[in-house]
């Protein structure tokens, strides 16, 4: 059975909550995988040797347990996964300037795709619900080929913001104002305008979500969706 | 076999996508087909739906030809009361983000069983919204049927007013009805008039979005309707899913939809394939030439960053 190992880094716990938010399917997730850390839901001081290490949060540079926590991630785990936007590309922690009131000098916040050698990125803030439950299943299924896109960005190379949607979908005369960015925005930074997003600069938490839900950035194929959405998996 | 099933053939599914089965049909109600744009089967449908309760929403998009500002510019909406279905009926020739509206349909009106009716690429974007719906929340397993349109392009709102009002001479707020069809583009005024241009001279003002699109059928629809293949107030159905063809069957069966065989009509299932050829190769192609300009392919620019 995969250990599974959940390390929360500095962040909300918002994406456990968002995986604790798919019910009773959790119950089914929670079967497959022999849960070996998590802080919130057991009493277990060390993240011992897993599988899979799901990684919530970002890494506070200015607190060296936290950098060496997620640097030890590579020796103790097998594959590393960053869930939610904090851990895969940065978030509102990028703007986060002060850290709570004990340690007032934390201010240096990166997603731990800069720190450490990531497998897979799930954006989102948080990622859904039904995302996370997909991604999960599809790893522990093997089913690789399909995750591509999440490894893709787990090198970290931008962070799939609403800038990136200018410059990648829009400038590069793709966008064809389908609206999806802007259902997917978690903060309603985007707004279409004349066929096309207009993203609210300020509201952009860089999140990553508009990016990766985008159709034109990331196609997972058309036999794909017929197998696992039509084929009646859904219903 | 059901009346439907009986009409029903199988065409190329290289070009009209997987299907059951394809017919022509129009509604039998006339208040739908005066306000349709052909058939009238993506308003049947949703009223159907809606009063039947499969459906308890549905996203459609409307316009307002008098808007002093952009008459018929579309927006999109979420319907849950079947009367008001009609007034998004008829097609608008310019983009409306129909997907937008999604996730306020499920959270914000509560829907847990929504219709879309989309172009080719916004079907494509709800399929992925249930695949991988990273950013959409109790979405996935809200959507009960999409429905898609036959689609080769389409218009940037201020190429569409251009080809409305310089090419065809009609003021936006005086156009009754738009149409593409028999190699044309058709304005229909308020008074009666009727103004057409050769679809040639619409092709500069198509949005080049639409140019990396290989999907003329909506193959990742419930069901797809469109006018090509079907005479004049009929309508192209290609049906994909058990669960549209259950649902189509139960309107023909309530006298709903007259059905007939497309091998009966002219023009035919075979024009129908000849264009999902043609978008296909022309689109195709210009991905190509695209990727030699260095410019991303659609779906893999993720994999140049």
């Amino acid at each position: 059975m995969v250990r599974l190992a959940y390390v929360q880094l500095a962040g909300c716990c918002g994406c456990l909550v968002s995986l604790a938010d798919t019910y009773e399917r959790l119950l089914d997730i929670l079967d497959e995988v022999e849960l070996v850390y998590c802080q919130t839901l057991m009493d277990e001081r060390e993240v011992p040797e897993c599988d899979v290490v799901l990684v919530e949060g970002a890494v506070c540079l200015n607190h060296e347990e936290c950098v060496e926590e997620a640097r030890e991630l590579e020796e103790k785990a097998e594959t590393i996964v960053a869930l939610g936007a904090c851990a895969s590309t940065g978030n509102f922690m990028r703007y986060s300037r002060g850290n709570e009131q004990s340690a007032p000098t934390h201010e240096a916040f990166v997603p731990l795709t800069e720190v450490v050698d990531v497998d897979y990125a799930v954006p989102g803030c948080p990622p859904a619900p039904e995302a996370i439950e997909r991604f999960l299943t599809l790893l522990l299924e093997g089913k690789t080929e399909l995750l591509e896109p999440f490894a893709k960005l787990a090198e970290g190379k931008t962070e799939y913001c609403g800038c990136d949607l200018m410059y990648h979908v829009v400038n590069k005369n793709m966008c064809m104002g389908c609206g999806t960015c802007a259902a997917a925005c978690p903060t309603r930074a985007i707004e279409v305008v004349d066929g096309r997003p207009v993203v609210n600069e300020d509201r952009c938490i860089k999140c990553g979500a508009c990016f990766t839900q985008c159709p034109r950035t990331i196609w997972p194929g058309d036999e794909a969706i017929k197998e696992l959405v039509m084929g009646g998996e859904e219903e | 076999m059901s009346e439907l099933e009986e009409v029903m053939v199988k065409g190329d599914e290289e070009l009209l996508g997987e299907h059951l089965g394809v017919f022509t049909a129009r509604s039998t109600e006339r208040r739908i087909l005066k306000a349709a744009q052909d058939g009238g089967i993506v308003s049947a449908v949703m009223i159907y739906g809606l009063e039947e309760g499969k459906f308890d929403g549905v996203i459609a998009s409307v316009t307002d030809p008098d808007d002093p500002e952009e008459p018929w510019k579309p927006r999109p909406v979420v319907i849950t009361d079947p009367d008001e279905v009609l007034e998004a009926a008829g097609t608008k020739y310019t983009y409306c983000p129909n997907v937008s509206v999604l996730k306020e349909a499920v959270r914000r009106y509560g829907c847990e069983r929504v219709a879309m009716v989309g172009t080719p690429c916004q079907i494509r974007a709800v399929r992925k919204a249930q695949l991988l719906p990273v950013g959409m929340r109790h979405v996935p397993d809200k959507i009960e049927l999409l429905i898609g349109i036959i689609c080769m392009e389409n218009f940037p709102y201020e190429g569409l007013k251009t080809m409305v009002e310089q090419l065809c001479g009609v003021w936006m707020r005086e156009v009754a009805k738009m149409d593409i069809g028999k190699g044309k583009f058709w304005v229909y005024t308020d008074d009666g008039e009727v103004k057409t241009i050769p679809i040639d001279e619409t092709h500069p003002f198509e949005g080049e979005p639409c140019h990396v699109c290989t999907d003329y059928c909506a193959e990742l629809s419930d069901l797809t309707a469109g006018s090509v293949g079907s005479p004049d107030g009929w309508s192209t159905v290609i049906v994909r899913t058990e669960k549209a063809l259950e649902l189509l069957n139960e309107m023909v069966e309530q006298g709903l939809l007259e059905v007939k065989s497309i091998e009966e009509v002219k023009p035919g299932l075979g024009l129908v394939e000849k264009l999902a050829q043609a978008k296909k190769s022309k689109n195709q192609k210009e991905i190509e030439e695209r990727k030699e300009l260095g410019l991303p392919e659609p779906g893999k620019v993720h994999e140049q960053l």
